[in-house]
């Protein structure tokens, strides 16, 4: 059994990396995803550009507006003379945001009677980018008026939040979305490669030549699945060697622990992979049906945007979706540095998520065949 | 040219697609279910934050700051841990994202008129949510200490927050719009990326070589039944955003028809440019979707805005045809403008399809002869 396996997939191993043209694209096309998403799945939102309308020309609207580019997050990009200025300028597109101080800001603090007049206009096509940008402007503003009060109430009965961030202090998204990206590129590469590398079989005819073979149909599933397992394996390592050591995303995690996490979750997208091939006739049907599959389950797994957040129904649908679960194990390995003690939860789902995908796939697999 | 022969080609390409009913249901289905996932399920708005609350006061005034955290909307309490080790428990295996300290004298410092500190963890794994809700907690936090002040001191400033297009900072109106832009691309460059390659593959190429179509032809009569295809999706995710899920559409639908019939002949005739150079089909749909799934999605400022990028790639995005689709979709449907901001971005897309199309014939026509 074990020779008739060898075999077969060493037709395999060869008739997938006999092209040189894919083994580069093999090896050029996670590299290119992971600089693509290293250098452009930022959700930081610094240095906006900002216009800003000072009608009242004081220290203390000074003092705002420098704290405002001191933060970083804001830079001044235009000093409209007019309301109307700002909303062409919104509407160009040149700047995000526009802060208008009105007139009588720094005698409205002296005074203490009423609150100083200060209206912050954000774009608010980009809605994450908006809300980060009035909640850095929220900070800086609650800052300055605290340091303002200060000195008129005694420092009575303050208190201080210290916070403290956790696993990625610097709030860089980078290292969040990378760890992720591991689980995309392999989740989208061995879709692909499982499932037309079985439908190609099929539609050039070939198929039938292995039946009259002594294999067994369990037999060729597991020699089929092995380049596509061999790609997603390189492909992780490549990924995490280049995150770590290129972008410098923290490892705090073991490594051997993420390699045996990685083969569990293999498991499941070779299922899937299998499964596609056995409702597909023809490649392009298989293709189309990877990234059927691909594109909702990105999306319902926590990739972006926290699963939290979701409707409950779709919470539920995530329940069903191995990439959340890896996803979990990833970042938990990468930015917690936790191991099997916290994650077993995940590592278990994800197992026998697998073992039961890939046990109706080979069986729908196998009575395709006969 | 002879319209009688693309009429051939394109009937004979538009049986086939037919009478593939797998994946003309896929074309279909898959624009709807990426619109109600994002009109549904994604959002980036931070509204139920998981909080555990570590009290060792357990005053009336330590219960009020915590009620204060929950009431403002943004946190939910899940846990009460009562030691540190189990705050690392919690945040550890994300069972909450923010644990809030409250040491043993919280109250009687309060009280006492001295300075009194509250400690807030945060898990900053997810950098976004993290930022987001830092600016809550610093906003609870100034409302907190001036309710508590001997004498409660008004807001010295008032922040007044306008904001525009999308007042209501739906995430659903910031995505949809671009996200037509990436579903054409994906549907369209899979659906083309294969024509070609598929007839090498299966070596009826050869056949239709030996009959006297020109590439030309061929190309344009290959793209025709796509063309439609991918038209009435548009049509279809269009309808699905402004009247279902309402998106608000301000601008023009014409234009904006306008705008899908120039983006999809570009995106079509890419895919057969692909097709005809590869030949084989696992490295066509493998090199269709670096070339046009990743760009549209990664450089086209959908999600990811293009000013936050590094300038080399800020470059490149000018070669992406989705980042002007992207721009005209958004501007169309949010800030409602015409031709007068958008010409550029028109002209330019015409002369990517333009010389993609070129492209396209030429490199069919090499292969062919």
């Amino acid at each position: 059994m074990f020779e008739r396996i060898k075999y077969l997939a060493i037709k395999e191993f060869i008739q997938t990396f006999r092209d040189r043209r894919r083994r580069i694209l093999l090896i050029i096309s996670p590299l290119i995803q992971l600089f693509l998403f290293g250098y452009v799945a930022t959700l930081d939102v610094d240095n906006v550009s900002t216009a800003l309308l000072d009608l009242d020309r004081s220290q203390e609207s000074r003092e705002l507006v420098r704290r405002l580019e001191a933060s970083g997050y804001f830079t001044i990009t235009s000093l409209p003379a007019s309301q109307r200025e700002i909303g062409y300028l919104l509407d160009k597109g040149e700047v995000l945001v526009a802060i208008r101080i009105n007139r009588g800001f720094s005698k409205d603090i002296k005074r203490h009677a009423a609150p100083a007049g200060l209206q912050v206009l954000v774009d608010g096509t980009d809605s994450n980018s908006a809300l980060i940008a009035m909640s850095h402007v929220a900070m800086i503003v609650e800052r300055f008026s605290q340091d303002l009060a200060l000195p008129a109430t005694v420092s009575a009965a303050q208190t201080d939040f210290r916070t403290r961030v956790w696993y990625n202090p610097d709030l860089r998204s980078r290292n969040f979305l990378l760890p992720g990206v591991i689980a995309l590129i392999t989740l989208l590469t061995c879709l692909m490669t499982t499932s037309m590398a079985v439908v190609r079989e099929r539609e050039v005819g070939t198929i039938e030549q292995l039946m009259v073979t002594p294999i067994r149909p369990l037999e060729l599933v597991v020699a089929k699945m092995s380049p596509s397992a061999a790609i997603g394996f390189g492909q992780m390592i490549l990924v995490t060697a280049v995150g770590v050591l290129w972008f410098h995303v923290p490892i705090k995690g073991s490594l051997p622990f993420l390699f045996l996490c990685t083969g569990v979750y293999l498991l499941s997208i070779l299922g899937i992979g299998l499964f596609i091939s056995t409702i597909s006739k023809t490649q392009q049907q298989a293709m189309m049906a990877s990234f059927f599959f691909f594109q909702p389950t990105v999306l319902l797994s926590g990739f972006a945007t926290p699963i939290e957040n979701m409707p409950l129904g779709f919470q539920y649908i995530t329940y069903f979706s191995p990439l959340r679960y890896f996803l979990v194990i990833v970042r938990g390995i990468f930015l917690k540095g936790v191991g099997m003690d916290v994650l077993w939860p995940q590592v278990l789902a994800l197992l026998l998520l697998g073992i039961a995908i890939f046990a109706v796939s080979a069986m729908r697999f196998k009575k395709r065949l006969a | 040219m002879s319209p009688l022969r693309i009429k051939a080609i394109a009937h004979k390409e538009w049986i086939q697609v037919r009478r593939d009913h797998l994946s003309l249901a896929m074309a279909f289905l898959l624009p709807v279910i990426l619109l109600l996932i994002y009109a549904y399920a994604i959002t980036f708005d931070v509204n139920n934050i998981l909080m555990a609350v570590y009290d060792q006061d357990k005053s009336s005034l330590s219960r009020e700051l915590v009620a204060q955290f929950t009431e403002s909307g943004y946190f939910t309490t899940v846990a009460y841990p009562d030691s540190y080790t189990q705050i690392d428990r919690y945040l550890d295996s994300d069972s909450a994202r923010v644990a809030l300290v409250i040491p043993f004298d919280f109250s009687k410092n309060i009280r006492t008129g001295r300075r009194s500190s509250v400690e807030v963890l945060l898990d900053g794994s997810n950098s976004n949510t993290a930022t987001i809700a830092l600016g809550y907690i610093t906003g609870i936090a100034g409302q907190f200490s001036r309710r508590q002040a001997s004498s409660p001191i008004p807001p010295v400033i008032d922040l007044r927050n306008r904001v525009w297009y999308n007042p209501e900072l739906k995430s659903r109106n910031f995505v949809i719009p671009g996200l037509i832009a990436l579903i054409m691309s994906v549907i369209v460059s899979v659906l083309t990326s294969l024509t070609i390659a598929r007839e090498w593959d299966r070596g009826t190429m050869e056949q239709l070589i030996s009959t006297p179509v020109k590439p030309a032809e061929l190309v344009i009569g290959k793209l025709i039944p796509y063309f439609l295809i991918g038209f009435a999706d548009t049509a279809l995710c269009v309808l699905i955003s402004a009247f279902l899920l309402g998106v608000p559409l301000r601008g023009s639908i014409f234009l904006l028809f306008a705008a899908s019939a120039i983006f999809l002949t570009g995106g079509l005739s890419f895919g057969v440019l692909i097709s005809a150079a590869t030949r084989n089909q696992l490295f066509a749909s493998m090199l269709g979707m670096l070339t046009s799934f990743l760009p549209s999605f990664l450089l086209s400022g959908f999600v990811f805005s293009i000013a936050n990028m590094p300038a080399p790639l800020r470059v490149v995005t000018y070669a992406v045809p989705a980042r002007y689709f992207v721009s005209i979709l958004k501007g169309i449907f949010l800030k409602g403008i015409g031709m007068r901001f958008l010409a550029l971005e028109m002209a330019l897309l015409s002369l990517y399809g333009a010389v993609v199309f070129i492209l396209a014939c030429r490199k069919l026509k090499k292969r062919i002869e």
